[in-house]
């Protein structure tokens, strides 16, 4: 009963420590974003509000909880206040699964650095990505509005198609790995160099990588895929009627889902928290401290693919709709099938 | 029938296999992008840092003072009829005995008022003055919330006392 009680508590507090920190981190990437835009157009972004501007994300959400909180009249009230906590939950959920670090190996017994070890990790996390589209179709449709509608229609079939070829991209990965759980799929990666090849994933499957890492732009809705952001079509998007923390709830689940996805495809593709001559740093330094490189390791590759995204963003223009679907249909799903395919002959055949 | 010769016929070709994967196009429109991030930046910290201004800006107008203190402008009203954009009102007042260090000839300014709102800083009345009181200074007009406080008093435009 004892250890029951200390295993939960242990979890409450990982489970904290890990939302916290992602809510951190999505904070700190708005700045970043506001940064590297500012930087890329030779401007020097925000600087005013403490150093280096890096209290403007306070100044930030603080202005937007005292905005006026505007329910729309003819709005359906319920569906409109879930949406934005929708998308809020589905993108703090997927973290309960990436393994942030190796666990640790203590006298008293072992702290995992995982929230749940289940065996079904990417699956998990696939279906929850799923249903953050409910929160923006949701939104999107109880605004009463046909901007919002438009946009919320045109977010879920985007989201639809790239889960496709993403999901394929996967089975490619899995086929490799033969397992679900990302703790396995990290373990499978470790250290960086064994028997003659990269361990990590992606030079394994580098056109896979390349595909999952397009696909997962247009998941979070991330530009060049912005669709559902169009302001220049659609006003303001599938947010277009919400303000104040509703309509910071929405962008900040953005922001969650962009650090998290970058997590996720660091764990699958980039070896998670493995890093070059690990054994060694393992064998030299305490177990608690290890895991804390390990943890720097994967955020540092998470962060790294963040700025990545954010470059790309300020420097692609959008795809025109027609262009986003011929895109996703008529190149990445056959490129993935042809991923999948050559996977398998070379699995089957030439490792054996 | 061509006009100019800077028109320039449009590439129609197939696009190549390199352009329709994108990616050679994208890694240069980054390599753009991030040599940026070391460009010189274009911003100017307002507040901190100032641009100077040209030698001959036109700014928010002052009322001068001579050398020992006292008040230039006569009331003549030259500058008032000089304004194009008649902003420009005065009362003028004869001055008392006793009076002599506060105005430098015997008739003064009792009242001067220059509406900014209206003022175009053409420079007429500075031109006009024939005693050389007032002058456009290097001041940008500072902004305010009432239409009021927009017309300036000679208290507001009168430089400080050189004797005090």
């Amino acid at each position: 009963m004892e250890l029951d009680l200390m295993f939960i508590l242990g979890k409450l507090i990982l489970i904290t420590v890990i939302l916290l920190g992602s809510l951190g981190i999505a904070m700190y990437a708005t700045w970043a974003e506001r940064k590297v835009a500012a930087v890329m157009q030779d401007r020097r972004g925000p600087n005013r509000a403490g150093f280096m501007g890096l209290f403007q994300p306070l100044a930030d959400g603080g202005k937007l909880f005292f905005k006026e909180e505007i329910i729309p009249d003819r709005s359906t009230r319920f569906l409109f206040i879930m949406g934005p906590g929708l998308a809020m939950l589905t993108a703090l959920m997927t973290s309960a699964v990436v393994p942030w670090g190796p666990d640790i190996v203590t006298n008293s017994g072992v702290i995992s650095l995982q929230v749940a070890d289940i065996n079904i990790g990417i699956l998990f996390i696939f279906g929850v990505v799923s249903l953050g589209v409910y929160g923006v179709m949701l939104g999107g449709w109880a605004s009463n509005n046909k901007f919002s509608l438009l946009s919320s229609i045109r977010a879920a079939s985007q989201a639809i198609s790239y889960e496709l070829a993403m999901g394929i991209t996967l089975v490619a990965l899995l086929m490799m790995t033969g397992s679900l759980s990302l703790r396995e799929i990290v373990d499978q990666q470790h250290g960086f160099w064994d028997n003659g090849y990269f361990t990590w994933n992606a030079f394994k499957q580098p056109l896979g990588f390349l595909i999952f890492f397009v696909c997962s732009l247009a998941e979070l809705n991330r530009a060049p895929f912005d669709l559902p952001e169009c302001e220049s079509e659609l006003n303001m998007g599938y947010h277009q009627e919400y303000s104040s923390m509703k309509l910071g709830f929405y962008l900040f689940a953005e922001y969650i889902n962009m650090f998290i996805g970058t997590v996720v495809m660091s764990t699958l593709f980039l070896g998670g928290y493995n890093f070059p001559f690990m054994d060694q740093v393992a064998a030299a330094v305490n177990p608690i401290l290890f895991s804390t490189i390990c943890l720097m390791v994967l955020l540092t590759k998470a962060i790294f693919l963040i700025l990545f995204i954010m470059a790309i963003r300020w420097t692609l223009p959008r795809f025109r709709y027609d262009q986003l679907m011929r895109l996703g249909w008529k190149s990445l799903i056959p490129l993935a099938l042809v991923n999948m395919v050559i996977t398998g002959v070379v699995i089957l055949w030439v490792i054996k | 029938m061509k006009l100019t010769n800077r028109a320039a016929p449009i590439n129609r070709d197939p696009m190549t296999f390199g352009e329709k994967i994108y990616i050679p196009a994208i890694a240069k429109g980054l390599s753009i992008t991030l040599g940026h991030v070391f460009k010189k930046k274009a911003t100017v910290q307002y507040p901190e840092e100032k641009r100077p201004f040209s030698p001959v800006f036109r700014g928010v107008q002052v009322l001068n003072r001579d050398e020992e203190g006292r008040e230039r402008c006569t009331a003549c009203g030259l500058c008032a009829l000089a304004c194009p954009a008649e902003a420009i009102t005065m009362e003028a007042a004869e001055r008392k005995p006793g009076e002599e260090h506060l105005y430098r000839e015997e008739k003064y300014a009792a009242k001067y008022e220059i509406n900014m709102l209206r003022c175009i800083y053409c420079g007429f009345c500075e031109e006009a003055c024939p005693k050389d009181a007032v002058y456009l200074s290097e001041t940008v007009m500072p902004t305010n919330y009432t239409r009021e406080s927009f017309i300036y008093k000679k208290e507001d435009m009168l430089i400080p006392n050189p004797k005090k």
